[in-house]
């Protein structure tokens, strides 16, 4: 029986905070700067000889391929095998996919995967992929999200990462609200279409043994990729290994399988051998997923000293026909007070690449849009920003005012952001400050993502010479979770973070709650604490301790007067324990979400406008941190990948062939080193009892949460124009910028 | 990537001879476009001539008074010779804007003046793009254009020169050196090296086959404030929307160049009598015959502004 996580965390190991609570350097930090950290595709100790696999993408949007001549492509050099969509019926989808990933001759999208060709050495593969000639039946498709936005549909969702709910949600009566209230705001907003742009590309060696088959990958998810692909191959799941310890950044493209698994498993079935496959750059836009573009309206009715009185929050976005709506609203619900409420999600159905899960799905676009509405509201009001949140705080689930968060600090941040950030020197007169070529400008907005927790299990082995070891199939996608896992063993058994070995990511090991919607981090060091709990009895078991009262330190075992090395436990032979962590009912019967405030400066050039960030804050409220050091490295990425949603990223979608144009790094931009100041961050000091025994809260998305209308709400400051449409580019600001000096 | 065959000539006029003689025969220097180029399918040369052991890359005076800059001198080298910042400061201007450190480490003079466009449909095989397969017609016409040209482009082509450098030559009055097959040099105005696509867009410049740049030189000195500025979406590693190259008098008066507008650094010297009055004096000139698009049609205002800021520098 897992561990029922069920009441309150009281005191437990944990909260003596030697190691956990730490700033501490990360574990694996040494093997990525060494280059030794072994990747997917640079698995070169476990599949000798492996043979390359090159993916061709379809050259149309949507219709049939009718035709695929590999002839040509045979007779090239190296060439070892080939298997095209038209060999292969149409496979079953993943946990999470959306669109069909290979087989059958429909086109659902541009560059859906058609062929996987196989040869000696990846270039022999690429130029024989080359020479394959496709003969398609193109069919029209829909691809211009506001115009199918007129026949959208109210539809419920879910992010997959927690973030969902009814496709119309109401409280009160908004309507009669708003037409009642004295001051309204009603705008609509869009926010672009993004890609994760991970630093490694999907990638996938595949090897068989027999009806075995292995998979070195790159996957955020084992359990789901596990099953999945023992789905897609049709194989018992005992058939299947997947292992992914490593993980070059994932933000949510790599929650579920992609072509890359499935294309590496099939291409080695029929080469007979070990295959390697990566998506190229180019394909990875149109071939995988993406965050979908939304259109956003937002309307406000308030009092005259701010209290909001009706708020509605509607969102529109397209998909494939099984794809799900972006969960834009979700954090309408809950972040505001306000007795009358409408949220809805519409979905219009779009023939372009499926969007999908990407690093707060639901709340990164949906805070964009909400925090700008509350910068409008508040400069209708005559209200301070950061006054008029805090006016409208909210320590109850406004759906259900009977639910309280289990713990909401909001404020707490917005007054220490606003102190730190020197908010009280701000002009809140738009376009009035400049410095030199600069036309300078502040902006703030809030941060909100619910805290999720997932059922999570780890093993923990004792070695004769006193080593922890940790197995669980957690992956850490560049977060640090071998950090926090390590940091909670060693603070569970009393040893050094040294004396721990942390082993993730691979199926073998005991089913974790994974990465995604931030509930990694909480989730799985629960499940560790869960099986050191285990270990401990265990240790007291064999040293003939009780273990409730006995304590672990510095590598001994104590109780009243007697010691024993923890080592001597395991002297006999290694201790194994086991155990999973599983939550009740707690985040049901109160809201668990972390909060936080953005302040940022801007310039913006007043002959150019172009926006150039100067000046971040973030303060965080996310429960016991437990890695302080990884968690501000989540934050600042976050903070990072906001500010490259505000001002430039943006997949680019050819509405008339139906794909994103701009499909490689130096189309879709995303900010480098020159376009990030300095960034602080600032953890407020806290623990929730509610949420795990570790009483920590995800933290690696509220970063990118808000951060988006901050810069907006900035640029704004700076300039007098409200730009509407991100990402906010020059062009956008240019017919509105005051005359040059 | 389609193989190819390989060979090091020795002097530039067998190189030259090399390319020439070969079908489908490309040089290659520094290669940060060709090959990514050859990866994409894009560019699928049969013979690839190296010219790197060609010895062309030292910059050494000229008797005019200016400075002769070989082919092979790498953009890193050239940015931060101490002649180039003193007196061709807008040069190593635009060449610090454009790539990066590693990049510029490799690129080389001639290679720069010869990267093709960055137009997003030239980079998809599966789309018509007359620059890559001539005849198969212009996506980006109708498509993708935030980034492309607003001038001198056709119905055929409105991909635009997406270097830096080139842009600084212009406004300096470069002249490119080149050497043919049978070993005859010819000095060809930069204003005349690269063309308008017309209806031939496939072709950027008025290279000959098998021509070689063994150098571009430089006049001497034009004085004046030399500035570059470059406008792009991101701080840094991002081709310009627009850029300005300009050498301007405390008065106003000078040159100036733009980059990011068209299918060649973009200049007309008519227009320069009125940098003085300002810069829409100049730019209602320069682009008088613009045909923007739906998509880029700011540029025209960007340029503007951006030629104001350099009037605004100079006069400072």
């Amino acid at each position: 029986m897992p561990m029922k996580f069920d009441t309150p965390a009281g005191q437990n190991p944990i909260d003596q905070l030697k190691v956990v609570g730490r700033p501490t350097d990360r574990i694996d930090g040494k093997y990525k700067t060494t280059g030794t950290a072994p990747y997917a595709y640079e698995r070169h100790d476990v599949a000798p000889n492996p043979a390359y696999g090159y993916v061709l993408g379809a050259g149309i949007a949507k219709g049939r391929v009718r035709a695929i001549h590999v002839e040509e492509a045979r007779r090239a050099p190296g060439f070892l095998t080939v298997v095209t969509t038209l060999d292969t019926p149409r496979l079953e989808r993943g946990k999470m996919n959306a669109a069909y990933l290979f087989g059958g001759d429909e086109i659902q999208h541009y560059h859906q995967a058609i062929a996987v060709v196989v040869a000696e050495t990846f270039e022999q593969a690429r130029a024989a992929a080359y020479l394959i000639k496709v003969d398609y039946a193109p069919e029209a498709g829909r691809f211009d999200l506001a115009a199918e936005a007129k026949v959208a549909q109210p539809v419920p969702g879910d992010s997959g990462e927690g973030s969902g709910g009814d496709g119309v949600e109401r409280v009160g009566d908004f309507e009669a609200a708003f037409a009642q209230a004295p001051i309204t705001l009603d705008q609509t907003y869009t926010t672009a279409d993004e890609s994760h742009a991970m630093m490694e590309p999907h990638a996938t060696i595949a090897a068989w043994e027999g009806d075995r088959v292995t998979l070195w990958t790159s996957n955020q998810m084992i359990a789901w990729g596990h099953g999945s692909m023992a789905k897609i191959l049709g194989i018992p799941k005992e058939n299947v290994r997947l292992d992914s310890p490593y993980v070059g950044g994932g933000f949510g493209g790599k929650l579920f399988v992609r072509a890359d698994a499935v294309l590496a498993a099939l291409a080695a079935r029929a080469a007979g051998r070990p295959v390697k496959v990566a998506l190229t750059r180019p394909l990875i836009a149109n071939n995988t997923t993406h965050r979908p573009a939304t259109i956003q309206r937002v309307r406000i009715g308030a009092t005259p000293d701010g209290r909001i009185t009706a708020i509605a929050h509607e969102s529109t976005s397209g998909n494939l026909p099984d794809g799900d709506p972006e969960t834009a609203v979700n954090q309408t619900k809950l972040l505001y007070a306000g007795a009358n409420r409408l949220t809805a999600m519409k979905l219009a159905h779009l023939d372009l690449p499926e969007g999908n899960a990407m690093r707060a799905p639901g709340e990164a676009p949906g805070l964009m849009v909400l925090e700008v509405a509350m910068d409008e509201m508040a400069e209708k009001l005559g209200l301070d920003p950061v006054e008029f949140r805090i006016r409208n705080d909210t320590q109850v689930d406004p759906n259900k005012p009977g639910r309280r968060f289990s713990h909401r600090d909001l404020v707490g941040c917005l007054r220490l952001g606003a102190e730190r950030f020197g908010w009280a020197k701000r002009n809140p007169k738009p376009g009035q400050v400049r410095d030199g070529q600069w036309l300078v400008g502040h902006g703030m907005a809030a941060a909100f993502r619910n805290n999720l927790v997932v059922k999570s299990g780890a093993r923990v082995r004792l070695g004769r010479d006193g080593v922890v070891t940790v197995e669980t199939d957690m992956t850490d996608i560049g977060t640090g979770s071998y950090t926090i896992i390590a940091q909670t063993a060693a603070e569970m058994m009393g040893v050094p973070l040294e004396r721990v070995v942390a082993r993730l990511g691979d199926s073998r090991f005991p089913v974790s709650a994974g990465s995604g919607g931030q509930f990694g981090g909480n989730s799985s060091t629960a499940g560790v604490y869960a099986a050191c709990v285990r270990l401990r009895e265990a240790v007291a078991q064999r040293l003939g301790f009780n273990a409730n009262d006995a304590q672990f330190v510095d590598g001994q075992v104590r109780s009243g007067n007697r010691t024993v090395p923890l080592a001597q436990a395991a002297s006999d032979g290694e201790l194994v324990a086991e155990d999973a962590i599983e939550f009740g009912k707690l985040s049901q019967e109160q809201q668990q979400s972390t909060f936080g405030a953005h302040f940022v400066e801007v310039g913006v050039d007043a002959d150019t406008a172009e926006v150039r960030v100067r000046r971040m804050l973030a303060v965080c409220a996310a429960g016991r941190i437990l890695n302080p050091k990884s968690a501000r490295s989540q934050v600042i990425g976050g903070m990072t990948m906001g500010t490259g949603a505000a001002l430039m990223e943006e997949l680019a979608v050819d509405t008339k062939r139906g794909f994103f144009v701009n499909h490689d790094l130096a189309g879709y931009e995303v900010p480098v080193h020159a376009d990030i100041p300095h960034q602080e961050v600032i953890f407020l000091d806290e623990a929730d009892p509610m949420s795990s025994p570790m009483k920590a809260k995800g933290v690696g998305e509220l970063g990118i949460c808000g951060v988006g209308a901050a810069v907006a709400n900035a640029v704004y400051n700076a300039t007098g124009i409200r730009v509407r449409d991100y990402p906010i580019t020059l062009d956008k600001l240019l017919d509105r910028m005051p005359e040059a000096a | 990537m389609r193989s190819f065959t390989y060979e090091r000539p020795g002097t530039p006029a067998e190189a030259a001879a090399a390319v020439a003689r070969t079908p489908e025969a490309k040089f290659i220097a520094g290669g940060t476009n060709l090959l990514d180029l050859m990866k994409l399918q894009i560019e699928t040369p049969a013979h690839l001539v190296d010219v790197n052991g060609l010895k062309l890359d030292t910059i050494e005076p000229t008797p005019e008074g200016g400075l002769r800059v070989g082919a092979l001198v790498r953009n890193t080298d050239l940015a931060a010779d101490p002649r180039v910042r003193k007196d061709y400061a807008v040069l190593s201007r635009a060449l610090l804007a454009g790539a990066s450190g590693q990049l510029r480490n490799r690129a080389t003079t001639a290679g720069n003046l010869l990267q093709r466009t960055r137009c997003p449909y030239f980079y998809d095989t599966a789309q018509p793009c007359n620059k890559r397969r001539p005849g198969s017609g212009c996506a980006a016409l109708d498509g993708i254009s935030r980034t492309l040209a607003v001038i001198g482009s056709s119905e055929a082509c409105i991909a635009t020169h997406p270097g830096d450098m080139a842009v600084a030559m212009r406004v300096l009055d470069a002249t490119v050196e080149t050497i043919d097959a049978k070993g005859a040099a010819r000095s060809i105005p930069i204003a005349e090296f690269h063309r308008l696509p017309g209806d031939r867009p496939e072709v950027d410049t008025t290279l000959q086959a098998g021509e070689l740049i063994t150098a571009v030189t430089l006049p001497k000195p034009v004085a004046g404030t030399h500035i570059y500025r470059k406008v792009r979406d991101r701080a840094s590693y991002a081709y310009a929307l627009v850029s300005v190259a300009a050498i301007l008098g405390k008065d106003g008066s000078g040159r100036v160049a733009f980059g990011g507008v068209a299918h060649k650094p973009w200049r007309v010297e008519a227009a320069e009598a009125d940098l003085p009055r300002g810069a829409k004096a100049v730019t209602d000139t320069v682009f008088a015959d613009a045909k923007p698009t739906h998509h880029n049609a700011y540029k025209l205002k960007l340029a503007e502004r951006t030629l104001g800021a350099a009037l605004t520098q100079a006069r400072a």
